[in-house]
């Protein structure tokens, strides 16, 4: 299907556009704007010696242009440069993080997800009813909750005020395996998940009620199809369709959100490693952690679109 | 917050544009008469006040944030001590530490909270206000000049889009330093992309009209026909996107201040407070769940309004009672 493959390259290469210009935000931001960076960095009272230093391992000396060039160079070819607080490599530095955050969004995406499935598509099915009046509600409730406010309020039921069930803040064992300390990834989790359910149970609400609403399903319906197969192989088929980018962007979303849930539950990830590096001005790991989350925002919203391009049969076989 | 993450403004194209149409008739009338005519389109917000208002979500979030604005803008009159004199000692308990207790420095927690809700409020509505002046002139100018221009802007916005919106703000802030007017400036700054989706979106249904056709071909000049015309045609759409901009604005703000980037010390700030008390949640819980529950219900309460004006624009029905 050559046409189908000339639409998912050109998407493809567009994300690899988009991921060139959000690299060089990320660099203009932190070594391009009109201020002295070695100075940010170290301070008032740093020594000339020290920043000069501090200006030869950064390159910035020498014309942005360049120094955006040798970075690039680096992030192509995995040297992040090194970390200006901890002296080590910043991928070394990362790595473990990197893996502590992937298991807690993916934890999340794997409750949320087919929970919102659930629940959107039981509310758009039962529209109007208590059930569906009661979800409505509680989405978008949930929904206006900053991610702090979701977590806090969670510590304070099951961590210290109500129950006391799961620790508030995150002490992993280093040595230890995560998935051995379950019970610390709880409350961070169970924060995200309330995050990011709420709009994709709005979403399958929304898609589910169109798509029952439709003639396909008053056509099934009217020559007696089993009520069961209409729903099954009609109605949400067709209905997760418009939710796949509401999934994706929610994901990227979460590599964001962890952030500030990282830094509440004290979770050691790259949220939390972000937000030590923005207080030390720690310029390779913040250019790193950035350029990650960014990065991970294109790849997830790619992928989002050749999915929704390849299970949509109208989107699939218009380009033959 | 994610780009995804806004629902009512997918449904842009609603009664409130047909409606807008009937109002102005035929075009030349309504390009010799701009005057007339803009009062006519005026109603059209008014309107969706008015449809609004008889939801029961629109009712009760327009209580809620009425009540956390009294508060926050009236709070300060009311405070028996100042947020910064030392009453107690720290984490005191309510009783012996006055209403709500003592916070970190044995500061009275209920002065602090009358105090602290003034600067997310004003913050927030300035991000939103900096994001919705960008984003409908991007949006108006991407829509309306169909061209090349159109082109490069959104691909421009789809950078931005990339960057969740606390990271990019942290990203600023990293070497400009933790800066009140520079965390307003870019919190609107990543809204903008956003609003100016839903702009372009709205125009791109209304620049096909007689009347922006209309008047055209009078030689109207462009400016004139995209703040004269257009604009007056999409503001519904417009009004919801940026109550929702507006639920979100106070919660990265609020956010800010939580991570230490907002307000500095000792200023009372209800974000900021949170995140001074926390350490103390057990002993003294008062002083981060007052602050925690006050933006929750703000935004709680914006959220529900804007549902309900995303409602009344869409048209559905009252039938459900909320």
């Amino acid at each position: 299907m050559p046409p189908l493959l000339k639409i998912i390259l050109r998407r493809a290469l567009l994300g690899l556009l988009t991921l060139l210009l959000v690299s060089v935000v990320v660099f203009a931001a932190t070594q391009a704007l009109p201020s002295d960076t070695a100075r940010a960095i170290l301070g008032r009272d740093a020594t000339p010696e020290r920043l000069a230093a501090l200006r030869e391992q950064l390159n910035l000396n020498r014309p942005a242009v360049v120094q955006y060039g040798s970075w690039l160079g680096g992030v192509v070819t995995g040297d992040l440069g090194d970390s200006l607080v901890a002296k080590q490599p910043v991928t070394q530095l990362l790595s473990g993080r990197v893996k502590n955050s992937a298991v807690l969004v993916s934890l999340a995406a794997l409750i949320s997800i087919p929970l919102a499935l659930v629940f959107g598509s039981l509310s758009g099915l039962l529209r109007d009813r208590g059930f569906d009046t009661a979800v409505s509600l509680g989405s978008l409730t949930l929904a206006a909750l900053p991610e702090f406010v979701v977590g806090i309020i969670l510590v304070l039921l099951f961590a210290t005020q109500v129950f006391h069930l799961f620790p508030a803040v995150t002490l992993l064992n280093p040595n230890a395996s995560i998935f051995g300390q379950l019970k610390m990834l709880v409350l961070p989790s169970m924060t995200l998940v309330l995050a990011v359910a709420p709009y994709i149970v709005r979403t399958l609400r929304a898609s589910m009620i169109e798509v029952l609403e439709s003639d396909y399903i008053q056509m099934a319906r009217l020559k007696g199809m089993p009520e069961r197969t209409v729903l099954g192989r009609h109605a949400l088929p067709n209905a997760i369709v418009p939710a796949i980018q509401v999934i994706a962007l929610n994901l990227a979303w979460l590599a964001g959100g962890v952030v500030v849930v990282e830094y509440l539950f004290n979770y050691p990830g790259i949220g939390s490693a972000l937000m030590d590096a923005v207080s030390n001005r720690d310029l390779p790991v913040i250019q790193a952690i950035t350029l990650l989350i960014a990065g991970l925002y294109v790849i997830f919203n790619l992928t989002a679109d050749i999915l929704t391009i390849l299970v949509s049969p109208r989107l699939r076989t218009g380009l033959q | 917050m994610s780009p995804g993450r806004s629902k009512g403004p997918q449904a842009v194209h609603g009664s409130g544009l047909e409606l807008s149409e009937e109002v102005i008739g035929p075009g030349f009338e309504n390009v010799s008469a701009p005057r007339a005519q803009g009062a006519k389109r005026r109603n059209e917000w008014v309107q969706l006040a008015h449809d609004a208002v008889h939801y029961r979500r629109t009712q009760v979030g327009l209580l809620l944030v009425f009540l956390v604005t009294v508060l926050a803008l009236f709070g300060p009159l009311a405070a028996p001590y100042t947020p910064y004199e030392f009453t107690g000692l720290p984490y005191a308990g309510p009783g012996d530490g006055g209403l709500l207790g003592t916070d970190n420095l044995g500061r009275d927690v209920f002065s602090r909270v009358l105090n602290g809700g003034r600067s997310v409020l004003v913050l927030a509505f300035a991000a939103t206000a900096i994001g919705g002046f960008l984003g409908v002139t991007m949006g108006l100018v991407a829509g309306y000049t169909r061209d090349a221009i159109d082109d490069l802007v959104m691909r421009v916005l789809d950078v931005v889009l990339a960057f969740p919106q606390i990271v990019l703000v942290l990203l600023f802030v990293s070497i400009l330093g933790p800066r009140v007017w520079l965390i307003v400036l870019i919190v609107g700054l990543t809204h903008s992309p956003r609003i100016a989706r839903v702009t372009r979106g709205a125009t791109l249904e209304v620049r096909e009209r007689d009347f922006i056709k209309a008047a055209e071909a009078l030689g109207v000049s462009r400016v004139r026909i995209a703040l004269g015309e257009l604009l007056p045609t999409i503001t519904s759409p417009l009004l919801v996107e940026f109550g929702l901009r507006l639920t979100y604005s106070i919660g990265l703000i609020a956010a800010l201040s939580f991570l230490g980037f907002g307000l500095q010390p000792p200023a009372a700030d209800w974000g900021l407070m949170i995140n001074e008390n926390r350490v103390g949640l057990i002993v003294q819980p008062y002083a981060v769940f007052v602050p925690v529950v006050l933006i929750a219900i703000l935004t709680i309460g914006t959220n529900l309004v804007t549902d309900g004006m995303a409602r009344a624009m869409i048209g559905i029905e009252r039938d459900t009672g909320v």
